[in-house]
């Protein structure tokens, strides 16, 4: 069986600091956001307690986009699936 | 031999370092350091002289920042930092200690985590989620956050830590159990009669005396107050102040005796200093008498606060004192209090103030 398309994830471009040498776009084989997540924390260890709180949800001020919609943990995700995992409008 | 002075200086807009040599006469600005992300309290562990920083972003969550390097480079994490899947997640890390090969971290929600690895990562003390008033614990106006962190000097297994609004805890097994330590101590903001609770008191800051375990020293909402017995027992020591209410106090390092505080005007009169003139009070006898010291500060339209983690003195023989205010001015003394200079200004809200001292 072929391979599923992956989804093309675009990450907030404050992870440039917190995660020296990760990617700003990247793609990924998952599921769902929350298998997403995962692979994200393999790739680049850590970077799910920024994405995540220990809910488990992800952060209140943090907002994963699918397919232009705001997503959950739970949310699916086809093949080839459309991500923005950006920071809300937060802080003073 | 020269010796080189650090100021770590947490701000609501990151971490700050200031150097100097011994004289602490010139000081060089360096940072915002930490990604700009809140900083709760940075310590330097002194058996590695790594810095570590504490804190929580709106983003982001709670992590402890790590550098090697006196703040050339740094790194995160929150690795073990959390607590069960379910439960309130922790917003932000708010304290630190480091001793006998281990890092403590404080957090909101008001928890203990232990580190063995230098920071890499953590796991939760338990023991103070069983103590039997855990569920009565409120939040204070800053959250319920442990804010107050202080290790035993030749006893690892012994640990105090001061939780906004529950108290003063104390273990003597590494953790397992706690025990409230707070008699002695005021709650003016319960009703008539119940004003000395076993638990629910409003401390701001807790610091040992230099040399004395059993001595503990409290700023709290309700008073000024001295431990001789290891925090069993408190001893109210604010006559001669000009008020009841504080956040931080700091300890000489050398002389037990000696101790710092910074008096607002009241919990309910602005929390600036009094009569907008500004002093730092000092104690060469346990709190029995007080000194004002105004040399070099503000004495009209100073109306800005000194929080509970802001001030810190330095190993310097004459000790260095400091502290940094809500308006994000840094001040110092280099002759243990008596006159001051103004070292710092528009930085951020000032958090907390620690120092370091190193041969070059």
């Amino acid at each position: 069986m072929a391979a599923a398309a992956p989804a093309l994830v675009r990450l907030p471009p404050l992870f440039d600091a917190l995660f020296p040498g990760a990617e700003r776009r990247v793609e990924i084989v998952a599921s769902s956001v929350q298998e997403l997540v995962d692979e994200l924390d393999a790739r680049w260890p850590g970077m799910r307690d920024r994405i995540c709180d220990s809910t488990p949800a992800v952060r209140r001020h943090i907002n994963v986009f699918v397919e232009g919609r705001r997503a959950t943990l739970a949310t699916p995700l086809k093949p080839g699936a459309d991500v923005y995992i950006l920071t809300a409008i937060s802080g003073g | 031999m020269g010796a080189k002075t650090i100021l770590l200086v947490g701000t609501k807009k990151g971490l700050f370092l200031l150097e100097s040599d011994a004289d602490r006469r010139d000081w060089e600005l360096k940072g915002p350091f930490c990604e700009m992300w809140p900083i709760n309290h940075a310590i330097v562990d002194p058996a590695t002289g790594v810095i570590h920083a504490a804190g929580g972003n709106e983003w982001f969550g709670p992590a402890i920042w790590r550098s090697d390097d006196l703040g050339a480079s740094w790194s995160h994490s929150s690795r073990g930092l959390a607590y069960a899947a379910g439960e309130e997640p922790i917003k932000a890390a708010w304290s630190l200690a480091a001793g006998h090969g281990r890092l403590y971290a404080g957090v909101d929600p008001a928890g203990l985590f232990v580190s063995e690895d230098g920071g890499a990562s953590f796991a939760h003390v338990a023991g103070l989620q069983e103590t039997p008033s855990r569920p009565e614990w409120t939040a204070g106006g800053a959250g319920l956050i442990l804010h107050s962190l202080v290790l035993h000097p030749d006893d690892p297994n012994q640990v105090w830590v001061g939780v906004s609004a529950a108290g003063v805890f104390h273990t003597a097994d590494g953790g397992a159990t706690w025990s409230p330590r707070n008699r002695g101590t005021r709650a003016d903001f319960l009703p008539e009669g119940q004003n000395y609770p076993d638990h629910g008191q409003c401390v701001h800051c807790v610091v040992m005396a230099p040399g004395r375990p059993n001595r503990l020293y409290q700023q709290n909402h309700c008073g000024m107050y001295r431990s001789d017995d290891g925090g069993v027992s408190w001893t109210s020591v604010e006559r001669g102040l000009p008020s009841s209410f504080g956040f931080p106090v700091a300890a000489h390092p050398r002389d037990p005796e000696r101790f710092y505080l910074s008096p607002l005007n009241g919990d309910i009169a602005g929390r600036f200093m009094p009569d907008a003139k500004a002093a730092i009070w000092s104690t060469g006898d346990g709190g029995a008498t007080w000194t004002a010291h105004r040399e070099g500060l503000p004495q009209r339209n100073a109306y800005f606060n000194v929080l509970r983690q802001a001030m810190a003195t330095d190993r310097h023989d004459p000790a260095g004192v400091y502290f940094g205010t809500g308006s994000g001015e840094l001040y110092a003394s280099r002759d243990e209090g008596a006159t001051w200079t103004r070292i710092a200004e528009h930085l951020p809200t000032i958090s907390s103030v620690e120092t370091y001292v190193v041969e070059d």
